[in-house]
């Protein structure tokens, strides 16, 4: 077996397992905290790929933004160790039947794509190829993408601002 | 670094040995070096320093005993703590409360992957550099809320949680500030803004133009709020929090937050510095490699070391802010104000897509007369307040 393979299986069995403490951990601050080793292993796989700036953003935006963002509603929410059990309401059997049509399509996926080994890896720049693309083929999804966040923060403000009574 | 273990590699160092085992074991060594060898010194004699310089800004003396000046008292401080004993409180989340010194420690260790000593003194000089920088200094967050949950103390999850918000709000100027030097020098490899600078102060890209120049206050003071000092060090206000998320620590756990701090000053410099002002460029006076490595080591640590002065000298001046305050000068002044930094610098790489010459020169003869206006401030404070100055600098 290849060097690269055994680091490959090493980066995925972090991502898997701490994707697993997230979803079996009892405690929700474990859960919360173990996010941390899976979007770490995400973006190691990024690395492993060769998309450097897509890995970058990856850290930037799921640990330092959303990770912490999480981390802040656990914290602030009152009694949360005593939670035991996460969302009884909706049942076993809606869950299964949901991850079993998951499952199915998952697998669809992989088996419909033409998978094809690259011959050999470049690890090139690719951050202005990004910029490129997104300022030229893809302008339209792009400005679509920043309109839905304009909204999505309006909407925040909306939401948390208090109307001062009169 | 990589084309110094590639070289070893054609030498034939290494037969039978796979590539990529001799870049980790090469990755671990220039790991180790830099923290043993460059790290370690510096956070500790920082410390010590600021200790010296911060109790002769209060009419103190400040540490002088071990050592000549007391320049090893970081040494006699780091032995105690290891000897000390290491407690967990009986109610504290045990794995956490062990984990989290560690992961605010690799989030300040891992800066130094791309931070340059010189023009070949590098441990890699990525193509994202400074994204990389930004994106690993988030993981001092995480450890930070961790070791504030798990000591399991009211002022710890305080702490925790005031540093956080802090840390989050104030990556968004820190960041756009960044982003416009990003927009100015065309890349975000480290090496690369440094070479798109030079060495005389008019080729500095803090005075391209006047929105570079107001980026580079916003980021400092900004990074001065990442890192949690004064006058922003509402995490672990002494007066309301005991010691904030560092509470419950002690021995060497507690010395590794401290070891990220006062190592964290060294980081900022040398961002401002390779961002601003012009990283180890220097004038073409030498062709030796050798002499030259050393003149632009020495160059760029002396002006990264200068804004690790500024910021013990800030910590010495300035009261401690509110939360409030602090909160809407992030939001209410930074944030719109690094908006027009990079809209401006957009513009202005618009109007003059070559730069202009004659603005540069005249941003550094404003730099040159609002540091004139200041000594001559200073002048006229010390002669009117007739203070005993103490002028022996060697007690």
């Amino acid at each position: 077996m290849e060097l690269a393979t055994v680091v490959f299986y090493l980066i995925a069995a972090v991502t898997v397992g701490s994707a697993a403490m997230v979803a079996f951990s009892r405690n929700i601050i474990y859960s919360a905290f173990s996010l941390l080793g899976t979007f770490a292993g995400v973006a190691g796989i990024y690395v492993f790929l060769g998309a450097d700036f897509v890995a970058g953003v990856q850290v930037l935006i799921y640990v330092g933004g959303i990770l912490v963002l999480v981390l802040f509603a656990v914290m602030l929410t009152h009694r949360i160790t005593d939670v035991q059990i996460t969302n009884r309401a909706v049942g076993r059997l809606p869950a299964l039947v949901v991850v079993g049509i998951l499952l199915f399509l998952l697998v669809q996926s992989i088996r419909e794509t033409p998978w094809r080994k690259a011959k050999e890896i470049l690890y090139a720049p690719t951050t202005a190829q990004i910029g490129d693309l997104f300022l030229q083929s893809y302008l339209l999804p792009f400005e679509l993408a920043s309109l839905v966040l304009l909204a999505a923060l309006i909407g925040a403000v909306l939401i948390s601002r208090k109307e001062l009574k009169e | 670094m990589q084309q110094l273990v590639d070289q070893l590699i054609q030498e034939g160092n290494f037969p039978g040995v796979p590539r990529e085992i001799v870049y980790a074991g090469a990755m671990i060594l220039a790991a180790f070096a830099v923290l043993s060898f460059f790290v370690a010194p510096l956070a500790g004699v920082t410390s010590w320093l600021e200790r010296r310089v911060w109790a002769r800004m209060q009419s103190r003396v400040g540490p002088n005993r071990v050592g000549p000046q007391g320049i090893l008292q970081w040494l006699a401080d780091g032995i105690k703590n290891l000897l000390k004993e290491d407690i967990i409180p009986a109610a504290a989340d045990k794995w956490l409360f062990s984990l989290a010194p560690y992961v605010v420690f690799v989030g300040f260790l891992a800066t130094f992957v791309v931070i340059p000593f010189g023009s070949q003194l590098i441990v890699a000089d990525l193509n994202i550099g400074i994204l990389y920088l930004l994106a690993v200094t988030s993981l001092v967050v995480v450890g930070i809320l961790m070791a504030g949950w798990a000591s399991n103390n009211k002022w710890s999850l305080l702490g925790g949680m005031r540093s956080a918000a802090q840390i989050v709000s104030y990556e968004i100027p820190a960041g756009l500030a960044v982003l416009t030097i990003i927009f100015a020098a065309g890349t975000m490899s480290m090496q690369g803004i440094i070479k798109a600078q030079g060495w005389a102060p008019w080729d500095w890209l803090l005075f391209y133009n006047p929105f570079t120049f107001g980026a580079f206050f916003l980021y400092f003071t900004a990074a001065l709020a990442e890192g949690n000092r004064t006058p922003f060090d509402i995490p672990e206000a002494e007066s309301e929090l005991v010691a904030g998320y560092v509470t419950e620590y002690s021995g060497m756990r507690f010395l590794f937050f401290f070891f990220a701090e006062w190592g964290n000053l060294y980081v900022i410099g040398a961002i401002a510095t390779t961002l601003f002002l012009g990283g180890w460029q220097v004038p073409p006076v030498t062709d030796h490699p050798v002499l030259l490595a050393i003149l632009q080591f020495v160059v760029f640590f002396v002006k990264a070391y200068f804004w690790v002065f500024v910021a013990m000298w800030v910590r010495g001046t300035l009261p401690r802010v509110r939360v409030d305050q602090l909160m809407s000068l992030c939001w209410k002044y930074m944030v719109p104000l690094s908006f027009v930094c990079l809209l401006g610098t957009a513009g202005w790489m618009v109007l003059f897509p070559r730069g202009n010459r004659l603005a540069s020169v005249g941003m550094f003869l404003v730099g040159v007369a609002i540091l004139l206006q200041f000594a001559k401030r200073v002048r006229y404070q010390i002669r009117h307040a007739r203070p005993e100055l103490y002028w022996k600098p060697y007690i």
